[in-house]
């Protein structure tokens, strides 16, 4: 386009008041009851890393767009580099040494988002490229899941103590726990049925209880930050939806496509597949069905589009977390489909009014 | 009644109650009036009167040239003072011819107005859609299409439904709405003159439901007659927009490059309706037009009757100035008006308002990058999807454009509106849009040019080979001689 071309003025002359930086501080704030609840379940080692990755992705940023000359100030600010470092931190063990958080930035920004081009350039989601690569390379660490320590608990790590954990890479001593998901997956391959694991889970390991659903959905379990407290992360996704962050679209069928293969499944075998419920409450299920897989930028731009994401989605992570190595499969599912939204976006554009699908006008047709 | 849903929409800050309890106000005579030849789409008319002429109030003093024009004729009696370019309301600046007057203050009218026409619906549709020509009365909701071409859309097609378009999406505006309130009767008397010009046996009034005052007014005005029914259409933009319109109420979608008369429908502005009673029951041209006058840097605003070719400056005196310094001054809806150049622009017929907004109002803001939100995509009324369309213009793919319905946008504004990163998407359409329009006319001319090449090479070798047969004759004989 030429400058001349551009010189006149067209409307609208009136506006919405949404922009980038509100869309994404709201996501921020949606996640927020889930984040605190679990810096507060996990301690200062994970308030650490917290810290930690979200400032790495923010210098990354700042350091790519100085490199690349773009403007520091303004992309800096847009809250998308927090966004990125804050869902990065959700999917990390909350204990992981400093530099997972860092080498995590160091991949999502620069790698993941700038190289491409910048906000809204990159086919993959930054911060699950982050956390893939993280996982391939540094399975054990990035496997380190923790049982519950609540803050100003007994068991919880002083400052001192968790300086040295986050800091000093010392990981105390019988305070890893596996996930539910890492469980009922290691059992299965030992030959123990699903069923048994599942009430196993819990006595099994150094937790002291068996969680039940309802702590699955609680979130007073092992896991990731944003694994841990469905309720929560629920919570923040339908104030999302409210405010018209995110619509039910992507939610809604990852979820319920989860339920359902987990469900159909159990019911045929259920000593080798686990009940749909309990597929939807454990791992990132909905920390990936609200806010992963709903990245704007990583996903269909229409509704359809957004009901065909959602449902390779929630169908890959269900494949993944049954037949593949690794207990969970959010991640990898969403990479997956980050990689067909361009295609899904071509075949999902709208109709335009008055005409086919095939783009020829609509035949005339009167009032009768 | 049944309504059928519309894709997409968008429900922006309407901002009516700046002005809508406020009761239509004639404005006093201004000082001057400034009358363009071209208010309307077609032809511009062809001037009739010269500087220095005194003329009555409803004199002809431009008539149409071609079917597809509109006639102009004096808001007043006065003096023309001269006959000269003229900014134009647009906002190009452009200078247009334009008719200058200067009222006397008598604002007497002709004596040759064209006679009344008692029972409309006793004369043949020929002979009310001459008048309606003959009064000069075009679209008075934005499009100013000349009016009588619409009426005689009901030879050539069969129509069955006619639709009077109250729905007045755009913010701000209130003037149909008022008119609704307060000339309900003339309305509904122009729709029925309309419909039996045109042939068709319903008529539906459409009005959002945030004017439940009009939609009262124009029920009571409308109960003695059983053809007429009132729709109350959801709120929602661009539910005003002629195809959505006719989609919302008759459930019928208009083919892509066809007209709502191939389906059996035709609408009309409810101005336009009362414009047409006025010509048909009074003989009276469209002299005047109401003109909401708002936005948050007017200090008073206000619906007001001002004759045509008031200078903008004028309303907004009427309105007791500025409030607060307007970033811009907009003639239209916010929507899809235009900026105007500066104050000194006449209202045209096509002029709903005229609205002063502060720069908080227009919330402009340098755009960030697409954050692909698809929020372009969901609410375009079109089915378009903007941000993709975008990314084609901006590649120069004008090709690729139209495939994704570049053609089919009718420029509502809404992508622009709602994207969160303020990317000017419809300032893309719109110089797309003109881009291929110029590609049209230069590829015009090279056909033209081509031919004239193709003749004149045709003619040259004509005569070459003329001349060749010429010298022939001439050069053989020689060639004998020289053997
Ligand atoms: S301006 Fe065009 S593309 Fe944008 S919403 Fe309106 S019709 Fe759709
Ligand atoms: S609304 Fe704006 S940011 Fe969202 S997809 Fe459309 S162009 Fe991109």
């Amino acid at each position: 386009m030429s400058q001349a071309a551009t010189a006149t003025i067209s409307g609208p002359f009136a506006h919405n008041t949404n922009t980038v930086q509100r869309t994404m501080f709201t996501v921020v704030l949606a996640l927020s009851p889930a984040t605190l609840f679990n810096l507060y379940l996990f301690g200062w080692p994970s308030i650490f890393l917290f810290a930690v990755t979200i400032g790495a992705c923010l210098a990354t940023e700042a350091i790519s767009l100085v490199l690349a000359g773009r403007p520091l100030w303004r992309t800096l600010t847009d809250g998308s580099a927090i966004l990125t470092g804050w869902l990065l931190a959700m999917t990390l063990p909350p204990w992981a040494p400093w530099w997972i958080g860092v080498l995590g930035a160091v991949i999502a920004i620069p790698l993941a988002k700038q190289a491409f081009g910048g906000l809204g350039q990159n086919l993959f989601n930054p911060a699950m490229v982050a956390r893939v690569a993280l996982l391939v390379s540094f399975p054990v660490v990035m496997t380190a899941w923790i049982a519950p320590h609540p803050l100003f608990s007994d068991h919880s790590p002083g400052v001192q103590q968790s300086i040295a954990i986050t800091f000093g890479g010392e990981m105390p001593d019988g305070v890893t726990a596996a996930t539910a998901l890492g469980y009922v997956k290691t059992e299965l391959s030992r030959g123990v049925p699903v069923a048994e694991s599942l009430t196993e889970y819990g006595r099994d390991t150094t937790l002291t209880y068996t969680p039940d659903l309802m702590d699955l959905a609680t979130g007073y379990k092992p896991g990731s930050l944003g694994e841990t407290s469905a309720v929560l992360i629920l919570l923040g996704g339908l104030y999302l939806m409210r405010r018209r962050i995110i619509t039910w679209h992507i939610p809604v069928t990852v979820l319920g496509t989860l339920f359902v293969m987990g469900t159909i499944f159990n019911l045929v075998d259920s000593s080798r597949f686990a009940p749909g419920l309990f597929h939807v409450f454990s791992g990132a299920a909905f920390l990936g069905a609200f806010f992963i897989a709903t990245d704007y930028v990583t996903s269909p731009v229409s509704e359809k589009g957004q009901i065909i994401f959602g449902i390779g989605v929630g169908l890959l992570t269900w494949v993944i977390r049954t037949f593949a190595g690794y207990p969970e499969g959010m991640a990898f599912a969403v990479l997956l489909m980050n990689s067909v939204t361009p295609i899904i976006d071509q075949y999902t554009r709208p109709r335009l009014f008055g005409r086919t699908r095939k783009g020829e006008p609509l035949p005339i047709k009167v009032q009768p | 009644m049944k309504l059928f849903p519309i894709r997409g929409g968008i429900h922006p800050d309407y901002h009516k109650e700046l002005s809508g309890e406020c009761a239509i106000e004639t404005l006093p005579l201004p000082a001057h009036l400034y009358l363009p030849v071209q208010q309307h789409i077609g032809a511009p008319a062809e001037i009739l009167v010269s500087e220095g002429e005194t003329v009555k109030k409803g004199q002809l003093i431009a008539r149409r040239q071609g079917q597809i024009s509109a006639p102009h004729h004096a808001p007043t009696s006065g003096t023309v003072i001269a006959v000269t370019e003229v900014p134009a309301p647009h906002p190009s600046g452009l200078s247009q011819l334009t008719i200058v007057l200067e009222p006397d203050g008598r604002d007497e009218w002709v004596t040759t107005l064209p006679e009344p026409i008692a029972d409309p619906f006793a004369v043949p549709a020929e002979v009310l859609a001459e008048r309606v020509a003959d009064c000069g009365i075009v679209g008075m909701g934005g499009a100013t299409f000349p009016s009588a071409v619409k009426l005689q859309l009901g030879i050539r097609h069969r129509i069955d439904t006619l639709l009077i378009n109250g729905a007045e999406c755009e913010p701000y505006l209130t003037c149909d709405d008022r008119l609704m309130r307060e000339h309900a009767d003339e309305i509904i008397d122009g729709a029925r003159i309309m419909a039996y010009a045109l042939g068709a046996g319903r008529i539906v009034v459409g009005i959002e439901e945030n004017k439940p005052q009009a939609i009262a007014a124009i029920t009571v005005a409308a109960t003695a007659f059983p053809q007429i029914e009132i729709a109350a259409l959801p709120v929602k933009y661009p539910m005003g927009s002629e195809r959505h319109l006719t989609l919302a109420i008759t459930g019928l979608e208009t083919p892509a490059r066809k007209l709502t008369a191939d389906l059996g429908v035709v609408v009309h502005n409810v101005a336009t309706a009362r414009a047409i009673h006025q010509a048909v029951r009074f003989g009276r041209p469209l002299i005047t037009r109401v003109v909401t006058v708002s936005g948050e840097g007017i200090r008073t605003p206000k619906n007001i009757e001002a004759p045509i070719g008031t200078q903008v400056n004028d309303l907004i005196a009427f309105c007791g100035g500025f409030a607060q310094r307007p970033e811009r001054i907009i003639q239209g809806g916010p929507m899809m008006g235009t900026p105007l150049p500066n104050l000194d622009v006449p209202v045209v017929k096509g002029t709903s308002g005229i609205l002063a907004l502060t720069a908080a109002e227009i919330n402009d803001r340098p755009s960030d990058p697409c954050i692909r939100c698809g929020s372009c995509v969901n609410i375009c009324a079109c089915g378009l999807t903007p941000v993709e369309l975008a990314a084609r213009i901006r590649h120069d793919d004008l090709e690729g454009a139209i495939t994704l319905g570049l053609l089919d946008c009718v420029s509502c504004g809404s992508c622009s509106w709602v994207c969160p990163s303020h990317i000017p998407l419809v300032h893309y359409f719109n110089y797309a849009k003109g881009a291929l329009a110029a590609q049209d006319r230069e590829q015009r001319k090279l056909e033209r040019t081509k031919t004239l090449v193709e003749a004149n090479t045709a003619r040259q070798e004509r005569l070459a080979a003329q001349r060749a047969a010429a010298r022939k004759p001439k050069a053989a004989p020689g060639g004998e001689v020289s053997a």
